[in-house]
Parts: C-alpha cells; structure tokens; sequence
C-alpha cells in the first residue's frame, strides 16, 4: 500500500515539476525582454510600413511572392509579443510576403529543428530570434550554403557571422543617451554638480553593461561624480532596497539617480517618497529610467521620472526594409539599430545632439510624453 | 559573579544574541550613525529600522520554520514559493483576473487578503498531510511545492506583474498614514506574540518537542503525533501566506518571479543561526527570531558599507560559517577541552613550585 502511494507520489511530483518547468521556462528569459518594455510608436511604424508597401505592391504586382520563414523565441513576455505583432503585421501578404511563423517556445533545440524546416522548404529569406547566442554553425552554414540570407534580431548570434544583418536593440546607446540628456538638462537648469547614484540592473546582462558603459563614458568625460552602483536585479523590490540603503549613506548629497529599468525606478521613487526627499520634475533629484513601458510613461507624464529611454521591441518594419534592399540588389548594413525615442516629461529642450557608439553625430529629437503617447504605448 | 556569568554563557540565547551584537558591533566601529534613528517625513527612519522592517518577512517565515524543524526534523523548503502564490492569489483576487493594473478594488480587501491566506494554509495542509500522513521526508514533500506554487502564482496572474495601486494595500509593507512606525513591525510582533504565547499557555510546545524527539514515543503516550506534526505545517504554510503578503505590500503588485525568492534558505539559516538543532526536537522560538534579524543585520550591514549586492552572498557566507562554527558542539566541545587541559596544567605547575 505505501508503495504504491510513493509511487503515485513520484509520479505526481514528476508531472508537477515538469509542468513548473514548463510555465517557469519563459519567465526565467523573461529578464531581458523586460528590460526592453516599449511604446508601439504606432506612427513611425504605420509610415514604414506604408512607404514599403508601395515597394512590395511593384513586387506583388509582378507576380513574385516572397517566402520568409521567422523563428521566435516564444511569447513569455509583453516587450515578445510586441516583437512577434511587428514582425508578423510588417512581412504580411499586403506587402508581398508570405510569413511562416514558429513560436519556440524558448526551446532552442525546436528552434534549430525550424530553421532547418526552412531551409529544406526553401524559403526565400529566415528570420531568427536567436534563444541561444552559440551553437549556430552549422545551421547557418546550411543556410548558407543553400543561398538562403538569414536576418537576425534582437538577441544576438556569437559563434557564426554567415547571415546578413542584424536587428536590435544598442544598450550602449541607450547608456549614451541618457548622459548627453542629463548633460543637457543640467546646463539647461543651471546646475553646476552632478553627483550621481546608480541602480543597475542584473548584473552581466547585456541591458546592464551597455547602460553603464554609455552612461560611465559621461560620467568620465564630464567630471560628474558617480557617487555608487549597486545592483537591483532589475525587480521593484531591489530599487527600493538600494535606494533606501542610499538615502541613509548619502543623505542630501546625490541629485541624480539612474534606474536601468522602470521597474527599479518605481522602486527608488517609492523609497523617496516614504523618506520625504523630493525628486522629479520640480524636486531636488533627476531620475532617469530606461524602458518607457506604458507604467514608466505614466511616471513620466505625472512628473515623478525626468527622462525615461526607451528600449524598442518593434523589429518588423526594419526587418522589412533590408528584405527589401536585398530584392534590390543593394548591400544592407551588417548592423541596425531600432529607432528608441527619448521620453521626457519638461517641454525645455527640443533635441540633443550627441555622438552615438558607432561615433556619429546624430541630433535626436525629445518626446515630451502627453497622455497620447501613453495610450500608444502597449 | 563568575558564576552568574557562566548561567549567562550556558544560556541557549546567548550565543545568538552575541552574534547579533557582534555584527552590530562591526557597525559601531565603522560609522557610528549606523544607530541615528530620528524621525523624518513623520516616519522613524533609520538603519536599525531598516533592519526591523526589511527583516520581518524572515522572522515570520522563521517563526512557521522552527515548529517545522523542531517537530520533523526537516525543513519546509516550499515557504518562498508560497509566499508568491498568496502574492498572487491576492492580487489576482483584488484586480480580477487578467487584470494587471488596477485603482479600484474587484472585492474588498480583506476578501482578497483571506483568499491568500486560505491558499497559503491550503499549501500549509498540503505538505503537512504528505510528511504526516504519508512519512514523505519534508525535504521531498516540500519540493512538490517549492517548484509548483510559484508556477500557479503565474498562472493565476496570466504571466504578467499585477499591481495594485490602491492605497490601503501599501499599508502592510509601508506606512499606516499618521504612524511612524512601518506597519511590516507590528504584524511581526502580531505573528510572534501569538504564536508564544500558544506555546507558553497550552503544552503545545511540549507536545511538538516530544513528537520532534521521538515521534513512536509521543505517540505511545498519547499523543496524536501525526496531528501535531500537521499543525506545524499548517502555521508555517500561513505563516509564509503572511509574509507574502507583507512582501507584496511592499511593492504594491505580485511580482511572481521575484517574491520570496531564496527566502527558504534564509528562514532555515534564521533557524539555524538561533541555536537550533536542526534534527528537531528541542527548539527555541526566541533564537530564531534573533537568527532572522541578524541575516537581515547582515545584509543592511553590506549594504552600508557599500559592498556589491552581487557579492554581498559572499560577504554573508563567510559571516555564517564563522557563526555556525561558534555554536558547532564539536567546537564547544574542543573549546572546553582545551580550557580543561589549561587548568590541568596550571594545577600541576602550581603543585610543582609548592612542592
């Protein structure tokens, strides 16, 4: 008798570890892709899309339909499903294309299995959302081989260089953007010191270095102090954590605090709030946040976070764009990069002009966040 | 004198408290405004307040842990996951389900509240029947839990973070408006007055010492061991229920993925660290309340000081051991030898230059 119940046991242990197994899968990538919560800049989108649909339509006109195979992830998070939405509305059959789409479901060994599907269907192009950054090889140099040009986005593919481009976002830039902002926005205000508190997100993910960098090349170029880095694991609980144990070490000497998420932003503000420091925009402390998912927006437009970066998930349209240039015949970039607005919540300044990663001057306008652009945001 | 002293030393609470006192200590000599406590924005503000507020979720989590421990001998490693579950059933409850953000409450608070309590005692039943009817090892019966519950905590949130902005929930984790205490520190001392004062006023305490030492034995005098044993389970599976709503509190929302993330561990070390044996029987309330704030005194410390929260685990590591060590018996043990010997020694050269 009580053996036949361990087993039962066992059996029901099995079955329910695999089915937390099962659910907890997504949420454990879903780390990166929070960090990248964005806005559907539904415009920008619909005009790229519409711009391209002419081409396309010449395309469709002649008869040729083009196949594209496209490999996702899977859809653990808000910032996927955006992604996978992009993609699938901007490759659709008003533009010419015939979209094959695979939901992974974070299992790269079913990822690997589609790409391959693809090739031996012989699509016309394969678009990929690596799960896995290595383990590539072969598979793209089946793809290769087969002369079928493989796009990449978001995640990034390390151990092989055989597709043609690459679609993402540059957290570097992300880091970049917010100091040419806060260089600004403090001579715009007249404010002589810049004494800087970070809350980094987890420590090693690729959001994570590329925002400190970006933003340490300011820190070090401008003299500013960056008074201390600590990590909040990119969860509400730990900017609040963090920035409570600040507010007691650095009582009154720190005006600018820097969240790598929204999500560490909420935390830090509620930390504020309860010490009774004022912050904002017409408080004694900056706060910057990268993201600018719909509940950072609605921070920005209530004043409490300064600036907010956006990080993009909507790859479709430019993934379109360089379909469309190798139909062409022209070479396309090995790298793009997403267009991310800069959110802010004052009307002061219009646009910066800054020296991105790649080292180009470029003028960026300022979105000054109204409840528009909330409502647009997913 | 030397020998009030040594009833001091031989008290079971007094190896906790000097740990506690001397990570305090550490803080003393580094910066003394570690202890400043003042009032600020009409709150008590502080970093011992810090410690006391922060480090309520590990303290009620202890309080369940020890009955656990002292009555079976294991550990219930499910506590942290269940703490998201009654997060999440609480939100799920007060939002509606597939909401995940609201300002307007689906049922009223207290109806949101008691569902995740019920849940976290459904859990708390859940594993007290599997170790106390069936004899699973709590280790193994606590497992079911510990990767499930956080699952179901997702499902029941439709995989997203649900918040909560509705002031009165934040008044768990934070502040009740006009008091300046955090409210997380009451329902701690709630949680473990109650819990003493069942343990002094009934034998109950007795009762889960006996079954803890030798369960045949408690069972041949007449006790309904396994009964006992299921009660402790059911206190530790509410007792995380309480704390996951504390925790959740605090964040307005059930983050699912992050709530009592790693608590399990703290609460056993809680445990542990109070003077704890951790093969059950005997047990000490009081010490693992202790245990708990120091982890957390720890952790304020490192903080303090500016160490990287990333490596902070180290840090924290290489504290335990010193203090696991202290209170190891092998190292009492030798301890006392050495001191025996001393004396042996002393005795025979002060015989020799008397003779």
């Amino acid at each position: 008798m009580r053996k036949a119940l361990s087993i039962l046991l066992t059996a029901a242990m099995a079955t329910s570890m695999l089915a937390a197994c099962g659910s907890s899968t997504p949420t454990a990538t879903q780390a990166p892709a929070e960090t990248k919560a964005a806005e559907t800049q539904a415009t920008t989108a619909a005009e790229a899309v519409a711009e391209v649909t002419e081409a396309a339509k010449d395309a469709a006109a002649d008869g040729e339909t083009i196949t594209v195979g496209f490999a996702q992830v899977g859809h653990e998070s808000d910032w996927r499903t955006a992604s996978t939405n992009s993609v699938q509305s901007a490759l659709s059959k008003e533009n010419g294309i015939d979209l094959q789409f695979v939901d992974c479901d974070n299992d790269s060994a079913a990822q690997l299995e589609a790409v391959r599907n693809f090739i031996q269907q012989g699509v016309d192009y394969i678009v990929i959302d690596p799960i896995v950054s290595t383990g590539w090889d072969t598979v793209l140099t089946e793809a290769d081989d087969a002369g079928i040009p493989v796009i990449v986005i978001d995640r990034t593919i390390d151990d092989s260089d055989k597709y043609v481009s690459w679609v993402g976002s540059e957290f570097t830039n992300e880091g970049l953007a917010a100091g040419a902002w806060l260089k600004a926005y403090v001579a715009d205000k007249g404010i002589s010191e810049v004494n800087a508190l970070v809350i980094s997100g987890t420590t090693g993910s690729s959001a994570q270095i590329g925002r400190s960098d970006g933003f340490d090349k300011y820190v070090e170029a401008e003299k500013w102090n960056k008074i201390d880095e600590q990590t909040g694991d990119f969860t509400q609980e730990g900017g609040q954590k963090v920035m409570e144990s600040y507010l007691k070490s650095y009582n009154g000497q720190f005006n600018v605090v820097v969240c790598q998420n929204d999500n560490e932003a909420f935390g830090a503000i509620d930390a504020m709030k309860a010490a009774g420091v004022s912050y904002g925009v017409d408080g004694d402390v900056i706060v910057i946040s990268f993201d600018a998912c719909t509940a950072g927006l609605q921070k920005v437009l209530a004043g409490e976070i300064n600036a907010d970066f956006q990080c993009n998930p909507l790859q479709g349209p430019d993934c379109l764009n360089i379909i469309k240039k190798l139909e062409a015949g022209e070479t396309v970039d090995q790298k793009t990069f997403m267009a991310e607005p800069w959110y802010v919540a004052e009307d002061k300044l219009t646009d910066i002009t800054y020296t991105n990663n790649s080292g180009k001057e470029v003028t960026e306008p300022l979105v000054v966040v109204d409840q528009a652009v909330v409502d647009a945001a997913y | 004198m030397m020998g009030k002293a040594k009833t001091l030393t031989k008290n079971q609470l007094f190896l906790p408290f000097a740990m506690m006192m001397l990570v305090l200590l550490i803080n003393l000599v580094k910066s003394p405004d570690f202890f400043a406590i003042n009032i600020q924005n009409g709150v008590l503000y502080g970093r011992i307040i810090d410690i006391l507020n922060r480090g309520s979720e590990i303290a009620i989590l202890a309080v369940g842990q020890t009955l656990v421990v002292a009555v079976s001998a294991g550990t219930d490693i499910s506590v942290g996951s269940v703490m998201s579950l009654t997060a999440c059933g609480t939100c799920m409850m007060l939002a509606g389900y597939g909401v995940n953000s609201t300002t307007t409450l689906a049922v009223p608070l207290a109806v949101g509240i008691l569902f995740g309590l019920a849940l976290s005692m459904c859990c708390g039943a859940f594993n007290g029947f599997l170790v106390s009817k069936l004899n699973i090892q709590p280790m193994v019966a606590t497992l079911i839990l510990f990767t499930a519950a956080r699952a179901i905590g997702l499902l029941l949130c439709n995989n997203q973070i649900t918040y909560i902005r509705y002031e009165p929930y934040k008044y768990f984790g934070n502040f009740i408006p006009g008091c300046p205490v955090p409210t997380a520190i009451f329902i701690t001392v709630i949680v473990v007055s109650i819990v003493m004062l069942f343990l002094k006023k009934t034998a109950m305490g007795l009762y889960i010492q006996s079954v803890g030492i030798n369960k045949r034995a408690a069972r041949i005098s007449g006790l309904s061991s396994s009964r006992i044993c299921f009660f402790c389970y059911l206190i530790c599976g509410l007792c995380a229920g309480i704390a996951g709503i504390v925790a959740s509190s605090r964040i307005y929302s059930a983050d699912s993925n992050n709530i009592g993330l790693n608590y399990e561990l703290d609460s056993i070390l809680a445990v542990a660290l109070g003077g704890n044996s951790l093969g059950g029987g005997r047990f000490n309330m009081a010490g693992s309340i202790i245990g708990a704030y120091t982890i957390q005194a720890i952790t304020v410390t490192l903080l303090a000081m500016g160490v990287s929260t990333d490596q902070a685990p180290v840090v924290k590591a290489v504290i335990v051991i010193l203090i696991v060590t202290a209170q190891a018996p092998a190292f009492k043990a030798y301890i006392s030898e050495r001191r025996a010997k001393k004396l042996v020694q002393e005795k025979i050269t002060q015989n020799k230059e008397a003779a």
